[in-house]
């Protein structure tokens, strides 16, 4: 018995507990914490996918490019960070607004 | 920039979904995750992927731990263009500091480079033990990475926990946002690469085609740079932006302490 199912499932269930904070909450701070919980499951699936063959050890292209993958995941949340510190300064709200259903009225 | 919330117009904060939408979602969720869980056990178990091709030349990247040689030099592209995602993230943060504000220090004015509350003796005493041990675990991780698990990635979130530690015990301050040295030790690393991309090419090789005795002491030369450029940047990442002398009143009355959904 590998570990490499228990791995890949930890990150499957992962993805699906972000997708629904991603849906299912509205203040800024859970969608960005919704978007990286998504990402930290998507690595740790991808981490378990390569290493499932315990006879050949770990593939390095995938560890590779999750390491690029987390690099890229840091930037991006903290330029959402201070996107919605900016949203939060202009609006006194952490939200987004309503989409608006008549553009143009 | 004056804005109550009342004032805001007429956009409406988008509502919460309700209990049904919720349970809703959490259906399709689950289901979501039932049917990834279900691809992810199909998958072949003796499949090697990649693997049988990196170690077979593995020899030719100059470094022995393969991670190291798929980073620099196999797919150097990729670690190339992260490292000016990385500077770019900087930029466009860097680019959201309010009107009038840009080129001080981080951070609110009344307790600029102080951590929130005053400067906490126990953190005080842990960070003193602690920051030399992960500059110095930083510096391990960065010479192992040429053979074994460690790298410029590694060593450089190493760097960076360091000086967020230091600076919310409030023993360093944050360097003002225009000030030189930040930017060109955040630009170093993105300029080692290309310059070590471009190093082979009057020889009549590729951009990033490695001279083949040199590919070794290249990549650990562009790691070393990296480690640095990455510290920093992701350090100057969380001290954030300088913040305005007086940020409007609080605008929802009392002070909540459960984050609304």
């Amino acid at each position: 018995m590998t570990p490499f199912p228990l791995y890949a499932l930890a990150g499957v269930a992962l993805v699906a507990i972000g997708l629904h904070g991603l849906f299912a909450c509205v203040h800024l701070l859970r969608r960005i914490l919704a978007v990286n919980i998504i990402g930290g499951g998507v690595f740790l699936v991808f981490g378990a996918v390569a290493a499932r063959d315990p006879a050949s050890g770990p593939d390095p292209v995938p560890h590779a490019m999750v390491i690029t993958g987390i690099v890229v995941a840091v930037s991006a949340t903290a330029f959402a960070l201070v996107l919605a510190w900016r949203i939060h300064r202009a609006t006194g709200r952490s939200t987004l607004a309503e989409d608006d259903p008549s553009p143009g009225a | 920039m004056a804005a109550n919330p009342e004032a805001a117009g007429p956009t409406r904060p988008e509502p919460a979904p309700g209990p049904a939408a919720r349970a809703g979602l959490a259906v399709a969720c689950l289901a979501l995750a039932a049917g990834l869980g279900r691809v992810v056990l199909d998958l072949p178990a003796d499949a090697a992927g990649l693997a049988p091709v990196v170690s077979g030349r593995l020899a030719e990247s100059g470094v022995d731990n393969p991670v190291t040689a798929v980073l620099l030099n196999f797919r150097g592209y990729d670690t190339l263009l992260e490292t000016g995602v990385l500077l770019l993230a900087l930029i466009a943060v860097w680019s959201l500091t309010p009107a009038g504000c840009w080129g001080g220090v981080p951070g609110p004015p009344a307790r600029r480079g102080e951590p929130p509350g005053g400067p906490d003796p126990v953190l005080r005493g842990f960070v003193r033990w602690l920051a030399p041990v992960a500059v110095l675990v930083a510096v391990y991780l960065l010479a192992v990475g040429t053979h074994q698990p460690g790298g410029a990635f590694q060593a450089g979130t190493v760097l960076a926990a360091a000086a967020v530690l230091l600076l919310l015990a409030g023993m360093a301050r944050p360097p003002a946002t225009a000030s030189l040295w930040p930017r060109l030790v955040a630009v170093a690393g993105f300029l080692a690469f290309v310059a070590a991309a471009l190093a082979g090419m009057p020889g009549g090789r590729e951009f990033l085609e490695y001279p083949l005795g040199l590919a070794g002491t290249l990549i650990e030369l562009v790691e070393t740079v990296l480690t640095l450029a990455i510290g920093a940047t992701l350090a100057l990442l969380v001290a954030g932006v300088p913040e305005p002398p007086a940020a409007k009143p609080p605008p929802t009355g009392p002070i909540k302490t459960e984050l609304p959904r």
